[in-house]
C-alpha cells in the first residue's frame, strides 16, 4: 500500500536532485548548480583555503630533465631554482596553473572568441568581433612560424605547456578553481596556441584602439569636414616633451613614404556620401593603456648606480594580469612580473640589468575599404581587376544553442572585419578589411626569453630588435652604468595622416610602403641629462622623418611631469623613485587652472559657482585622496569643453571622437578669439571663450552641488577606484579604494585603470628592488593571498623584493615553503 | 537504536562517497536510499535520520572549513548568492539543502520496505 508514497517521494527526490543540479536562471545571470556548488566536498567550500595553509609540496614529473627546487616566500612568491632552462619553464607553467588556472583559461577564451561556449549567446558580439579581427588567425600564424623556424622557442613554449598540463592532469575535480564551479565548466588542456592567443590579446589591448578610433575619426571628419576636423583634432602638440629630447638630429630615412596624388580628394576630404554608422565595439581598449618608465644614471643617484622604474598602466583586475616570480638556472637569474599564460619574466631584472616597458601608441592597425563583386564576397576589386578572396571559417560554439559560423573573406590586406554579415542596424554595407601588424607572426616570447638572460646593452638591443607588436618603449639600466630607451616594434613608414582614417582599398596607392628598419626606431643611450623616460607621449619631435600617428593617441602631460621631476632631482635614492612613481601632482591643472581663471568672469557667477571656483583655486594641485579641488577642477574643465565644442559635435547621431584637452588648452593659452568658441546653434550672437567658460562653470556647479549632497566631492570618493574581478562580480572585486592620482598624473590611477605593477630597481652590486601589483599571488578568491597587496598598493607602499641565490634564499627568514619537483620517485 | 545507526551511517557514507571527486555530488542520495532500505524504520523517522545525517555532516564540514578560512570565501559567496554577506546564513543554506535531500532520499527508501511488508 506504500507504492503511491514511494513513487511520490521518489519523484520529489529526483526532481530536487535535478533542480539542484542545473544552472537556474536568476535575472540575466545563470546561478551555479546549487547542490554541487554548496556541497562541502565538491563545491565552493573546497576553495576556502586555510589561512595558515601549508604550500610545501613534492611533485613528480617525467617531463623534467632534472630536479627543481621552488622556495616560496611569505608573500607567496615562488623562487624557482632549476638545473635546466626548460625545467624552469615547466615549473613556471605548473605554478601559473596552480595559482591562476581559471584566469588563463578565461583570458584566452576572450582572445579567441570563445566566451559564448561557456556563457551563452549573450557573448556572441564579443566573440564575433575577436574572430573577425583575426585574433585566432594571427595566433595560428605565429604558432606555425615558431614551429618551423624557432626550435628553441618551440621547446620553451612546449615545456611551459607541459607544466600547465601536468598541473591540470593531477587536479581533482573537487579542487577546480572557484570560478569554474561558479560558471559551471571545466578547464581544458593548455596548448602553445593559447600562449600565442594570450600575446595576441596583449597586442589588441595595446594597439587595437585603432579598431574603434579609425572609424570614429572617419565619422568625425565626415561630419565636420576635414578643415574643422583638423583644427579640433590637430596633430600639433605645443607643449610636447618627447621621449627622445627635442632637437635630436635624425639620420636620413631609408624609406620616404609618398602621399598618393589623389589623397586630398580621395582620402582626406572624402565627401560624406556614405554616412557610415559605427558598430559599437563591445570591447574597445582603454585609451589610458599606457605606462611610465624611466631610468636615472649613476650621475644623478646617491649611490652612483642607476635606478630603473617601470609601472605599466592597464585595466585593474583580480586575479591580476601579473604574477611575481624568480627564475634561476645556470644560464640566468631573473626576477619580476610574469604573465600567467606565457613563459619567462615580462618586466623585471636579472643579476646584470633591469628593463621595463611602456606602450609606444604607434598606429599599426588600418582599415581598407573593399569593393566586393557580389554578396558571395568571392572576389574584390583591386588594381583594375577582380581578385579572389579566400574564406576562413570560424565556428563559435554557443552554450545551450546552435553553433554560429563566421565566414570571413580574407583579402590580401587581411580579414574583412565589417561586411553585410557584420554591421550594426543602420549600416549601409561598407566593407572594411583590417591590416594589422599583429597578424604578421610574432616571436615576442623570444624577446623576453633573451631579456631574461641579457648581460649588457648589446644583449638588450639584440633581444628587443626581435620585437614586432605591440610597439613598446623598452627602458634599460645596467649594473655597469648604462641607461637607454628604445621604441621598438614593427612600425609602418607612413605619410602624414596615413591610416588615421579608413583608406581606399581598391588599388595599391594607399598601401603601406614599408616597415621602418629597426635601427631607425627612436632610441637614446646615456644622454647628457642623466635620465631616459617615457610616458606614452610622442617619441620624437617633428624632425623625426616618419609620421607617428594621430596625436590623440599620445597623452602629453604625464611625460611632462616625469621629465620635470627628473630634471630637478639629484642624489636620488630608491625611496625618491617610489615617491615619484606614486606622485599625484597634476601638471595639466597647473597650466589649465590659470588659463581657466583668465576666462572666468567671476563677477557674473552665482554664489555657489564662486564657492566651487574658490575650492578649485585653493587646491594645492595634487590629486590626493581627500582633495576636493581636483573634483571641482575636473568637472569644471569637462563642462567647459562641452560648452566649447559640444555644439559642433551635438548634431551627430553617430558617436564622434572627443577632441583632446590640449587642443582647448593650447587655444586658451594662445588665442582668445578662437572661432570654435562660438556656439553655432545661436545664430544671432557670437560667443567668445569668456562667455563659454563662464557658462561651463555654471553648468559644472550644478553637478558639483549634486556631488556635494552625496558626499562625493573628495577625489577618491568621486573617482571610486576599483580592482575588478574578471567576471566583474563586485563581491570578488575590491571597490572604492582610497587612492589618489588620475589621468595626466604619474600615479595614473583612474576608476578601473592604473599602475598594474610598480617596480623600482636600484642596480647596486646586490640588487635592491621594490615592487608590487594591486592583487595577490593566488587567483583563488578563497585564499588570504587573493588580494594581499591591494591596500599597500593604494597607500603607495612597496615590498622589498627577495632576489637571492639559492643557498641564501633557503635560509632567509622570509622563506616559508619548499616545493620539490623531481623527475622520478627515486 | 536503528534510528541512531541510520543517522550515523548516513553521515558516514555521505562523507565516504564525497571523498571521490569524480562521483556526482548527489551520491549520498543513493547511499541514504540504501540505508533506509537495509534498516527499515518508520518513514517519518527515516526522513529525520537522513536529514540529520547529511545535514549535520554538511553543517559541520562547512563550519569547520569556514572557521579555518576566517570566512574569507563564505562572505564573498554570501554576496553572490545573495545572502547579505552572512556566512552563517550560507552555512545554514548548505546544511538545509543537504538535509532536505538526504531526508527525502531516506524517506523514499523507507517506503520501499514499508511497501513490501
Amino acid at each position: 500500500m506504500r507504492l503511491l508514497p514511494l513513487i511520490a517521494s521518489a519523484i520529489v527526490t529526483t526532481a530536487l536532485v535535478f533542480t539542484l543540479n542545473i544552472q537556474l536562471k536568476i535575472g540575466n545571470a545563470k546561478a551555479p548548480r546549487l547542490g554541487y556548488f554548496l556541497s562541502p566536498q565538491h563545491g565552493f567550500w573546497k576553495n576556502a583555503e586555510k589561512i595558515d595553509a601549508n604550500f610545501d609540496a613534492s611533485i613528480v614529473a617525467n617531463e623534467l630533465q632534472g630536479n627543481v627546487d621552488v622556495y616560496v616566500d611569505d608573500r607567496l612568491v615562488p623562487h624557482i631554482y632549476a638545473d635546466h632552462d626548460q625545467d624552469a619553464y615547466f615549473v613556471q607553467g605548473y605554478l601559473h596553473a596552480k595559482f591562476r588556472l581559471w584566469q588563463m583559461d578565461f583570458e584566452t577564451r576572450v582572445a579567441s572568441g570563445r566566451l559564448s561556449e561557456i556563457a551563452g549567446a549573450d557573448k556572441l558580439p564579443i566573440d564575433r568581433m575577436f574572430r573577425r579581427l583575426g585574433m585566432v588567425y594571427g595566433a595560428e600564424k605565429t604558432e606555425v612560424n615558431i614551429n618551423e623556424t624557432n626550435p628553441n622557442m618551440k621547446a620553451t613554449v612546449d615545456a611551459y605547456t607541459a607544466g600547465v598540463n601536468a598541473y591540470i592532469k593531477q587536479l581533482d575535480p573537487a579542487d577546480l578553481p572557484f570560478e569554474f564551479k561558479l560558471m559551471n565548466y571545466a578547464p581544458e588542456d593548455w596548448t602553445p596556441k593559447k600562449t600565442y592567443l594570450f600575446l595576441m590579446f596583449m597586442s589588441y589591448d595595446l594597439t587595437g584602439r585603432s579598431a574603434s578610433v579609425d572609424l570614429q575619426m572617419t565619422n568625425t571628419r565626415d561630419y565636420l569636414g576635414y578643415d574643422l576636423f583638423d583644427k579640433l583634432y590637430t596633430n600639433q602638440q605645443d607643449s610636447l616633451d618627447p621621449i627622445i629630447p627635442k632637437g635630436t638630429v635624425y639620420e636620413k630615412p631609408s624609406i620616404v613614404p609618398v602621399k598618393p596624388m589623389n589623397a586630398d580628394s580621395a582620402y582626406l576630404h572624402k565627401p560624406n556620401s556614405l554616412a557610415f554608422n559605427t558598430v559599437d565595439m563591445p570591447e574597445a581598449p582603454d585609451k589610458n593603456n599606457g605606462s611610465n618608465n624611466w631610468a636615472v644614471a649613476g650621475s644623478k643617484t646617491k649611490s652612483g648606480r642607476p635606478i630603473l622604474c617601470s609601472d605599466p598602466h592597464l585595466g585593474l583586475n583580480l586575479p591580476s594580469l601579473w604574477y611575481e616570480m624568480q627564475i634561476t638556472t645556470p644560464t640566468h637569474s631573473t626576477y619580476g612580473a610574469s604573465f600567467p599564460g606565457s613563459p619567462a619574466v615580462i618586466i623585471g631584472f636579472n643579476d646584470s640589468l633591469a628593463w621595463g616597458v611602456t606602450n609606444a601608441g604607434r598606429d599599426v592597425f588600418d582599415y581598407y575599404e573593399i569593393k566586393f563583386k557580389d554578396t558571395t564576397e568571392n572576389e574584390y576589386w583591386f588594381n583594375g581587376a577582380w581578385k579572389a578572396t579566400t574564406k576562413r571559417k570560424e565556428v563559435i560554439k554557443v552554450k545551450d544553442s546552435l553553433d554560429v559560423v563566421e565566414e570571413i573573406a580574407m583579402t590580401h590586406w587581411g580579414p574583412t572585419m565589417f561586411d553585410a554579415h557584420y554591421q550594426n542596424t543602420q549600416s549601409n554595407g561598407r566593407n572594411l578589411a583590417v591590416q594589422w601588424t599583429a597578424h604578421n607572426t610574432s616571436t615576442g616570447v623570444e624577446t623576453f626569453y633573451l631579456l631574461n638572460r641579457a648581460k649588457n646593452y648589446d644583449d638588450y638591443l639584440h633581444a628587443i630588435s626581435l620585437w614586432t607588436c605591440p610597439g613598446q618603449n623598452f627602458v634599460l639600466a645596467t649594473k655597469s652604468g648604462d641607461i637607454a630607451i628604445k621604441q621598438q616594434g614593427s612600425f609602418v613608414a607612413r605619410w602624414e595622416r596615413q591610416g588615421d582614417f579608413i583608406m581606399p582599398g581598391e588599388d595599391t596607392s594607399f598601401q603601406w610602403q614599408g616597415i621602418i628598419p629597426t635601427n631607425e626606431n627612436p632610441m637614446i643611450k646615456n644622454p647628457e641629462r642623466g635620465f631616459v623616460s617615457s610616458a606614452n607621449q610622442k617619441s620624437t619631435d617633428a624632425s623625426y622623418p616618419y609620421y607617428l600617428g594621430a596625436a590623440s593617441a599620445f597623452p602629453l602631460y604625464r611625460g611632462i611631469s616625469v621629465n620635470m621631476h627628473l630634471n630637478n632631482m639629484f642624489q636620488i635614492t630608491a625611496e625618491d623613485m617610489q615617491s615619484l612613481q606614486t606622485d599625484n601632482y597634476n601638471v595639466f591643472a597647473a597650466t589649465a587652472r590659470p588659463a581657466l581663471m583668465k576666462y572666468i568672469q567671476v563677477d557674473k557667477l552665482s554664489s555657489d559657482a564662486k564657492r566651487m571656483v574658490n575650492e578649485m583655486t585653493n587646491w594645492d594641485l595634487y590629486n590626493n585622496v581627500n582633495a576636493k579641488g581636483i573634483t571641482c577642477f575636473k568637472i569644471i574643465w569637462d563642462s567647459v569643453e562641452q560648452a566649447v565644442w559640444g555644439d559642433e559635435l551635438s548634431g551627430s547621431t553617430i558617436p564622434l571622437l572627443k577632441p583632446d584637452a590640449y587642443v582647448l588648452l593650447d587655444q586658451m593659452l594662445n588665442d582668445t578669439n578662437w572661432s570654435i568658441a562660438d556656439d553655432i546653434r545661436t545664430k544671432d550672437k557670437v560667443e567668445d571663450l569668456k562667455t563659454q567658460v563662464t557658462l561651463g562653470v555654471e553648468k559644472a556647479t550644478e553637478k558639483l552641488l549634486a556631488l556635494e549632497k552625496e558626499n562625493k566631492l573628495e577625489w577618491a570618493l568621486f573617482k571610486a577606484t576599483r580592482v575588478l574581478h574578471l567576471t566583474k562580480t563586485p563581491a570578488l572585486s575590491r571597490m572604492n579604494l582610497p587612492i589618489g592620482g588620475g589621468v595626466n598624473i604619474i600615479n595614473a590611477t583612474t576608476e578601473n585603470h592604473g599602475p598594474s605593477w610598480r617596480m623600482v630597481v636600484h642596480l647596486t652590486d646586490e640588487i635592491e628592488a621594490y615592487g608590487l601589483y594591486p592583487g595577490g599571488q593566488s587567483g583563488n578568491p578563497g585564499s588570504p593571498y587573493y588580494d594581499t597587496f591591494v591596500n599597500y598598493w593604494a597607500e603607495g607602499k612597496y615590498y622589498r623584493l627577495l632576489f637571492l641565490p639559492k643557498e641564501k634564499l633557503k635560509q632567509s627568514e622570509r622563506t616559508k615553503w619548499h616545493m620539490q619537483f623531481q623527475k622520478s620517485n627515486s | 537504536m536503528k534510528f541512531i545507526i541510520s543517522i550515523l551511517l548516513s553521515g558516514l557514507l555521505t562523507y565516504a562517497v564525497g571523498i571521490y571527486g569524480d562521483l556526482p555530488w548527489w551520491s549520498f542520495v543513493i547511499t541514504n536510499l540504501i540505508i533506509a532500505i537495509a534498516l527499515p524504520i518508520k518513514p517519518a523517522q527515516a526522513f529525520v535520520a537522513g536529514a540529520l545525517g547529511v545535514g549535520s555532516l554538511w553543517a559541520g564540514l562547512a563550519f569547520g572549513i569556514d572557521m579555518s578560512n576566517n570566512h574569507i570565501l563564505s562572505t564573498k559567496v554570501a554576496q553572490i548568492l545573495p545572502m547579505g554577506g552572512s556566512y552563517l546564513l550560507l552555512i545554514f543554506a548548505t546544511a538545509s539543502i543537504g538535509a532536505l535531500l538526504g531526508g527525502l532520499a531516506s524517506l523514499t527508501g523507507s517506503f520501499v520496505r514499508a511497501h513490501k511488508s
